[in-house]
């Protein structure tokens, strides 16, 4: 029995030195993830699927398909899809969202920003090709379409698009292609937005409920 | 103001100097002229004269038959409250235009500052002049009159995300921080007070509660003086919402000190149970006050639903229903300006949606121009109750007190900010820390609460209004004068004055449904959760009971996009009238570009006719009218009710409006060179242009574009103000997406009314301008829009064929 929560607790920070979490916070997750598989090893689209919260949510398939991509994993040049994820990956995942360290320096926070960025981009950029092209750039909006009518969506996707291609390459000849939006277009056109600092959410440390200082819903 | 001075070149300096000279003249008359009514008013011998007046009168009566008719009288009392009103607002008004036709002054001096000055100078001359000062910042005045118009402007565009993601932080500066150096001032003073043997006696008899009393006073920051300064320094949006919000919400705490000292400081002594009471108190008061104003900003917004028929008094509605909710906590004593920010941030998503363009716009600049009005106003009387108050100046009360009021500020932000900083994500920097302490000024709520109180349980209410009125001219003229360098030099981070793209709208909602998601497989309930749940909430019952019709089912994205929209064309029809423009020229890409290239086999749609899209087609019809109203609005006759019922007149005053705002926006080319997200080429480079017309791909030639162009070519100023047309392509976003075959009635009918448009222009060209004689170049504006429209029309016409650049060789009109 000790043997197995030793082992348990190695594993645990073996996982929190790759992903960064804390050993609790780990340790909470890994409940999460047990509830959410039905204390099996692994997940699997089905068990996400399933999730009553989520079910209003408009990018419900975005989310759950950058849960089973090969590129969050953190080990570059793998593209592709998983067919099902274990504790690992799913922490890997969910290590997008830590907020920013403490006290952290200018390079740092850059690295931080861009990890961030990629997640989103990879979310965008669906085939994986390393581009966000303009259908898949309505195709992501289309499914906001239930509140979004069909007509308006291409227009607001349209109008984007040629707004990063306009700021990123202002001259283009007539003949020219913009094919989509790279990686490096990306980042400069949510440069305003301090990905660094608001793509998070409060992992908990202690397993009580929430302790947050009196935010009011008015 | 600095951008400003920026365009100005020396030359013009010269010219400026007349203008100045005006002013300084229509000042000195202003100055006599409110000089005499106070003499008149307040001269000893008013009484008599009344006297004699009256008897004179009666002696009329008798003889009433003799007396001609008087065919010029002077009555001089009749007129006198609302004249001299005037007379002060006009001067308000005049010294904030002096201030900002001198240069290089705002730069140095906030404008809170100089406006004290001419208030003590102003108080100065009339007591120079041997008259009674009138009781200009009286308690009444200002909350009922001065204050409200600040606070509703504050709270109707208030920034509701960074205020709410940040409510913690505020709410900790604001309560805890308040109470702090309530407690913190008004203790150590009485100690102070009782410390010194050899002390004169009237600081001694000084006890404790009239201290606290006089600490919870002055420990509040000021909103009127926040705004003022703050806006000038164009400070980050953290920094500001977090000083601003401290400001607005400590309100609660200090209305409930104040009562609570005040009902006790006769008494003499305080219990626990008073202490309980005043904790319970300070909720009702704030949530009270949040309460009123909610329910009378559902109630305003439930009426905006209401206004489509009577667009005229729309905005009164905002106005009026936000005063109410004021007047209406200032009844139970509940905290009015907790009410006001309340009022106007619940009402004004919902009004937004229902009321017109033209409506909001009126909105704003009735709420600014009241606003800034207000706040010169208080800076005015401030300067001029300072020289009229009898003061009971005391070195050792007003020196402990202001070293005490930055001892508390500096003591109670970096201790705070401490506790706070461990549930931040985003940590307050000592910068952060310094900026938010420094920023701490005090202002003339403080004033006009001192000036409430009872002169019979506060024997010593002269000194406390001595040393409340040093402080706030302390923080107001020291730091609120070295705040800009402080700033400047420390780098703290700026505000960003650049537009959202669409981009960062759309990515924003992103991230706001994808921490949902997470936080949901997260299995905790965070505050994206609880705000999700509020969104739906909101969208599903709120929204219908409030907003009318269609819009109610609209959800942001669209909304945003509607307005950016509203704003091209808004910016098209300008760009019309604008030569200065000509600098905002887009970048040469457009759809084109963007559209896959050939139909892709699994892609075909893509490549079918383009076709307008709803928000395009209105975007024209908009263009079409205010061409066309030029001719109408000749043949209606004015209603003064109905003044929206007509589109044409409706745009036409829209369009009178853009033409004054022209010079507003040359200022903001800057701005909407970012805002078009573009940088700009020159002007005239002929490859560009050749580029450009190319990207256009116009094989389909207008018989009627040449016509025209040919009748405004020859025209120099207009063909000047060719470039400013070139700004069409990045407008035109979405001409090329595919079209069902319906969209091509709407493109003839197009056509057709826009013929009969350049059909009726002409015949009525000798009439307009006999009409609008001092517009001439208004037409050829007018002409060149209608180019603009009809590029663009039949731009959407023609099919994008392959050998777009042969086709340039034959337009004549352009390089």
């Amino acid at each position: 029995q000790q043997q197995q929560q030793q082992q348990q607790r190695r594993h645990y920070e073996e996982l929190a030195h790759k992903s960064g979490f804390s050993t609790e916070q780990i340790k909470n997750l890994h409940k999460r993830f047990r509830q959410l598989s039905g204390n099996k090893e692994t997940i699997s689209r089905a068990n996400l699927d399933s999730i009553p919260a989520l079910a209003n949510n408009p990018i419900k398939k975005q989310i759950i398909d950058a849960f089973f991509d090969k590129r969050n994993q953190r080990q570059d040049d793998e593209v592709g899809s998983l067919e099902e994820i274990g504790l690992e990956q799913f922490l890997m995942v969910m290590s997008h969202f830590r907020p920013p360290a403490h006290k952290s320096g200018e390079e740092e926070r850059q690295a931080a920003r861009r990890q961030k960025l990629r997640f989103l981009f990879n979310m965008h950029d669906t085939d994986g090709d390393g581009i966000i092209t303009l259908v898949e750039y309505r195709k992501e909006l289309l499914s906001k379409s239930g509140a979004i009518g069909h007509q308006a969506a291409k227009a607001i996707a349209d109008a984007a698009m040629l707004e990063v291609a306009s700021t990123n390459a202002p001259h283009m000849a007539p003949d020219d292609f913009y094919e989509g939006i790279t990686f490096e277009h990306f980042q400069q056109i949510l440069k305003g937005l301090e990905m660094e600092s608001r793509m998070h959410i409060r992992f908990l440390d202690v397993d009580t409920t929430t302790m947050r200082c009196g935010k009011a819903t008015s | 103001m600095s951008p400003r001075r920026g365009f100005r070149h020396p030359g013009s300096f010269g010219s400026s100097l007349p203008e100045r000279g005006l002013l300084l003249l229509v000042l000195i008359v202003l100055l006599q002229g409110s000089l005499l009514p106070f003499g008149a008013a307040s001269s000893p011998d008013v009484g008599h004269r009344d006297e004699a007046d009256v008897h004179a009168e009666a002696e009329e009566k008798h003889n009433f038959t003799k007396k001609p008719f008087p065919v010029l009288s002077f009555e001089y009392k009749h007129i006198q409250v609302p004249f001299e009103i005037s007379l002060w607002v006009l001067l308000a008004s005049l010294m904030k235009l002096g201030f900002h036709l001198i240069p290089r002054l705002p730069g140095i001096v906030p404008e809170s500052c100089l406006l004290i000055l001419v208030g003590l100078l102003v108080g100065g001359l009339i007591k120079l002049a041997g008259q009674k000062v009138p009781p200009v910042l009286d308690s009444n005045l200002f909350f009922f009159c001065l204050l409200p118009p600040i606070i509703l402007d504050a709270g109707y565009f208030l920034p509701i995300r960074p205020f709410m993601e940040n409510l913690g932080t505020i709410l900790m500066f604001a309560v805890v921080g308040t109470l702090w150096n309530a407690f913190f001032i008004g203790g150590l003073l009485y100690a102070v007070c009782q410390i010194q043997p050899n002390n004169p006696s009237d600081l001694h008899s000084l006890e404790l509660l009239p201290c606290l009393l006089f600490g919870s006073i002055i420990s509040a920051v000021d909103p009127v003086a926040v705004l003022a300064v703050f806006e000038e320094i164009h400070i980050n949006e953290l920094l500001h919402i977090l000083v601003f919000g401290e400001s607005l919400l400590n309100d609660a705490v200090t209305v409930v000190l104040y009562h609570l000292f005040e009902e006790y400081s006769g008494v003499g002594s305080v219990t626990v149970i008073d202490g309980v009471l005043g904790v319970i108190s300070f909720f009702v008061v704030a949530l009270g006050g949040v309460l009123v104003g909610a329910i009378y900003g559902i109630l305003a917004a439930f009426t905006s639903r209401f206004t489509s028929h009577t667009r005229v008094i729309e905005p009164l509605f905002v106005f009026v229903y936000s005063y109410m909710a004021y007047l209406s906590a200032e009844m139970f004593h509940l905290s009015g300006i907790m009410a006001l920010i309340a009022c106007g941030a619940v009402m004004r998503p919902y009004v937004e949606a229902n009321i017109s363009h033209k409506s909001h716009t009126t909105i704003k600049y009735f709420l600014k121009m009241w606003s800034s009005v207000s706040e010169t106003l208080i800076f005015i009387f401030l300067g001029v109750a300072t020289v009229d108050g009898q003061h009971n100046w005391n070195w050792t009360f007003v020196t402990v007190t202001v070293v005490l009021c930055l001892v508390a500020r500096v003591i109670g932000v970096v201790g705070l900010t401490y506790v706070i900083n461990k549930f931040r994500i985003v940590k307050l920097t000592t910068k952060d820390q310094f900026i938010v302490a420094y920023g701490g000024l005090r202002g003339a709520i403080a004033f006009s609460l001192g000036f409430l109180l009872d002169k019979r349980h506060f024997p010593l209410r002269n000194m406390f209004l001595t040393a409340i009125i040093i402080v706030i001219f302390f923080t107001v003229f020291v730091q609120g004068m070295t705040i800009k360098p402080l700033v400047d030099l420390l780098a703290v981070k700026k505000k960003q004055e650049a537009k959202r793209s669409i981009n960062e709208e759309i990515h924003t909602q992103f991230l706001d449904h994808l921490l949902t998601g997470i936080e949901d497989i997260c299995g905790h309930y965070g505050h994206h959760h609880w705000k999700d749940k509020l969104n739906r909430f909101n969208k599903k019952y709120v929204k219908k009971c409030l907003i009318a019709g269609e819009r109610s089912k609209e959800p942001q994205l669209i909304a945003f996009y509607h307005k950016l929209e509203m704003k091209h064309a808004i910016e098209l029809v300008e760009s019309g009238g604008g030569a200065k423009l000509s600098s905002a020229i887009p970048s040469t890409v457009s759809m084109q570009n963007i559209q896959p290239k050939k139909p892709a086999p699994a892609k075909p749609e893509d490549r079918v006719l383009p076709k307008l899209s709803k928000s395009r087609e209105e975007e024209i019809r908009k263009i079409l009218r205010s061409n066309l109203q030029k001719t109408r609005q000749r043949l209606r006759s004015y209603n003064r009710h109905t003044l929206l019922a007509d589109p044409y007149e409706d745009n036409f005053g829209e369009f009178l409006l853009k033409k004054q705002k022209m010079m507003a926006l040359d200022k903001k080319i800057q701005d909407m060179n970012n805002y078009l997200t573009v940088p700009a080429a020159p002007p005239d480079s002929p490859t560009l242009c050749r580029a450009r017309l190319a990207s256009g791909r116009e094989t389909d030639f207008n018989p009627t574009r040449q016509q025209k162009a040919d009748t405004v070519g020859p025209d120099p100023q207009a063909y000047s103000m060719k470039p400013a047309l070139d700004s069409v392509p990045t407008i035109q976003v979405d001409l090329a997406s595919p079209q069902s075959p319906d969209s091509v009635n709407i493109l003839d009918e197009f056509q057709r009314s826009e013929q009969a448009a350049a059909a009726e222009e002409g015949e009525d060209d000798g009439g307009l301008m006999m009409k609008a004689p001092t517009r001439p170049h208004e037409r050829c504006n007018a002409g060149e829009m209608d180019a603009g429209t009809r590029e663009k029309l039949s731009r959407c016409l023609s099919d994008p064929g392959p050998h777009a650049e042969d086709e340039d060789e034959d337009e004549p009109f352009l390089p």
